[in-house]
């Protein structure tokens, strides 16, 4: 029973890790219908940033911030310039080519992904890079026979408190029902006087620093950061994301969550080697069943 | 008095024709002049070739989004390694059986799947190319290898006597190959199945309604490309002499869709383009060592920013969907 308990806390950690990433592609997608490969790399940069402010700034933070403030300080930098990296990236390699269509957007995609995968790689090196032990709180806990640590708890508080404001934006605020409506039918939006140019520098401000700050937990938790985990990451996201239905921003956040929990226990009850193999096969199964994921509408074609 | 000797000039020799020749000559005398090293990286141009005319016919053709393309290509490199190594068979003999194989399986996987519809028919074909590399990373009835991947694969021979074992031989085996594929494709385009491949990929619906049958439509376009990738695979295998599955990861199916996006979609003479910029310009940019991948992302997005279309866009033919459409939709 603890097992259990225990496997299902390490699920919804992943989980709502491959949820805020999902965020970030489920926004880009329902707006510019476009899937944003760099989104990833975004994520990996985040990482990387948070890891810089902890290592460097590591005396500072000790006296002033103690180690929740520290750890606070490096998710805020490392989500406003992964937001400029996002607006930037979004100038140069993505509005100059909307006008051709999709798929040119899909290769300019992957062109910014590779641009930033390694340009992380020129600046940090191509080693894996360790969060510093001494910065992350490390407090365990035990509840019945259960261990968890103080982190994943407040990593998961963190996450869904995160989902939850972003829920609040798109679903309550006017600035939400702006992307919803630009998602639904960008030209009629345009006419209703919504500016999209706008809805379209938020949703690159927002989803980035989304990614950024997972990025920053995503370190903490697992210590370990590389620059090419943004492929892999990103991969599971956007399933995650067409899992839920893509564009569907409720859909993804539910989607990384099973996607989390189903890699947790088919990683403790089948076989750890073949965990993900089992992820792809039940996105598989889910889509030949019900080919628009599992939250989304279905469409009627217009002719 | 000038045109008329152009024109008599052009009636014997028109400059397509003289172009052709002279790209051939080009191709023929290049090995002879290039190192060793030279005729390699023209080699894996060769193989880029292949593989992004064989996803060009699913996804330049039909329009059908395939980013899981590697796992093609993993399966006939990987049904010659374990067949050449484990039962000794020629790795000649096994360039038909890979391409069977391959194509075997695309039926088999893509028949419940091929329903799908544009991004979601992508991220299934993703989730496939995963399943596959993950499987032989896996070692499945320790056939593959594991990480490590399978050695000792033979070169292709015929007899004793002829055997391809260098680099200018595999540089002609492969060219061969990939022009007898250029052949049947441009064969292909021109017939009825081409024609229904582009309907398809203009207006489904549309396609539907005049009695093409679509999902048989699709499946065969899976099912040669992934013969192709099959055969490409055989090639790299012998080539290699190894295989390990990093060589079929998820950025290889990305650069074969970026093959044939650079190049234009469905456009042969783009598909080599694609093929050139994706193989040849990370050697260029080597003397730049660390910043090479830095330069080459830069270039894929100035190509799209550029050349939207793609850097050789196929010209469109009378028989073309949406020009008649749009043309039906102004007379009313």
């Amino acid at each position: 029973m603890e097992l259990v308990l225990e496997q299902i806390i390490n699920g919804l950690t992943i989980g709502s890790f491959y949820a805020l990433i999902a965020l970030g592609y489920s926004m880009v997608y329902g707006v510019l219908k476009l899937i944003n490969f760099a989104h990833g790399d975004f994520f990996t940069l985040g990482s990387y940033l948070g890891y810089t402010v902890l290592v460097f700034g590591s005396a500072f933070l000790t006296a002033h911030c103690g180690l929740w403030g520290g750890m606070v300080v490096a998710m805020a930098i490392a989500a406003i310039c992964v937001a400029l990296a996002g607006i930037t990236v979004e100038r140069l390699a993505y509005r100059p080519i909307y006008p051709a269509g999709r798929l040119p957007a899909v290769v300019s995609a992957l062109g910014a992904s590779i641009f930033l995968q390694n340009a992380i790689m020129v600046i940090w090196g191509p080693r894996y890079q360790a969060y510093p032990a001494s910065l992350i709180p490390n407090i365990h806990i035990q509840l019945g026979g259960l261990h968890i640590t103080i982190l994943q708890i407040v990593i998961l508080v963190f996450s869904f408190f995160l989902m939850g404001i972003l829920y609040y934006i798109i679903q309550r605020t006017l600035f939400g029902s702006a992307i919803r409506a630009s998602a639904l039918d960008r030209d009629t939006a345009s006419l209703m006087g919504i500016n999209f140019n706008r809805v379209i520098l938020f949703i690159f401000t927002l989803g980035p620093a989304l990614g950024a700050i997972t990025g920053v937990m995503v370190g903490m938790y697992y210590r370990q950061i590389s620059f090419t985990m943004g492929w892999n990451y990103g991969l599971k996201a956007f399933t995650a994301t067409i899992l839920g239905g893509i564009g569907n921003l409720p859909g993804a956040m539910f989607g990384g969550l099973i996607l989390g929990l189903l890699e947790m226990f088919g990683g403790a009850y089948i076989s750890a080697a073949w965990k993900d193999v089992f992820v792809f096969l039940i996105l598989i199964l889910v889509l030949i069943f019900r080919p628009n994921g599992l939250f989304g509408e279905k469409l009627a074609e217009k002719v | 008095m000038e045109d008329t000797r152009t024109s008599r000039l052009n009636s014997f020799f028109s400059p397509q024709q003289g172009m052709l020749f002279a790209v051939l000559g080009i191709f023929i005398i290049y090995p002879f002049v290039a190192n060793n090293y030279y005729t390699d990286v023209a080699f894996f141009f060769g193989i880029y070739a292949l593989l992004g005319l064989s996803l060009n016919v699913v996804l330049g053709e039909v329009g059908l989004f395939d980013l899981g393309h590697a796992g093609f290509y993993a399966i006939g490199a990987y049904i010659t390694a374990i067949l050449n190594t484990k039962l000794g068979i020629p790795v000649l003999a096994l360039l038909p059986v890979s391409a069977i194989a391959a194509a075997l399986f695309a039926y088999v996987v893509c028949s419940p799947i091929i329903h799908l519809r544009g991004d979601y028919l992508c991220i299934v074909t993703i989730g496939m190319g995963e399943i596959i590399r993950l499987a032989l990373i896996n070692n499945p009835f320790d056939l593959t290898g594991g990480p490590n991947g399978v050695f000792g694969i033979d070169f292709p021979s015929l007899g004793s006597h002829f055997v391809i074992d260098s680099s200018i031989e595999y540089y002609f085996f492969i060219w061969i190959v990939v022009g007898f594929s250029i052949i049947a494709l441009i064969r292909l385009q021109n017939s009825r199945i081409g024609r229904a491949w582009n309907c398809i990929r203009e207006d489904e619906i549309a396609a539907n309604a005049n009695g093409i049958n679509v999902r048989y439509y699709k499946l065969l376009a899976f099912v040669l490309g992934a013969a192709m990738a099959g055969i490409a695979g055989n090639i790299y295998a012998s080539k290699l002499m190894c295989v390990s599955p990093e060589s079929f990861s998820f950025m290889e199916s990305c650069l074969m869709f970026c093959i044939v996006l650079i190049g234009g979609m469905g456009s042969i003479p783009g598909v080599l383009i694609g093929a050139a910029v994706i193989s040849l310009f990370p050697e260029i940019f080597r003397p730049f060592a660390l910043y090479r991948m830095l330069i080459f992302g830069t270039v894929m997005i100035l190509m799209m920013m550029f050349r939207p279309g793609g850097a050789w866009p196929r010209r469109r033919g009378g028989a073309d969907m949406r020009s008649i459409m749009n043309i039906r939709r102004k007379h009313g």
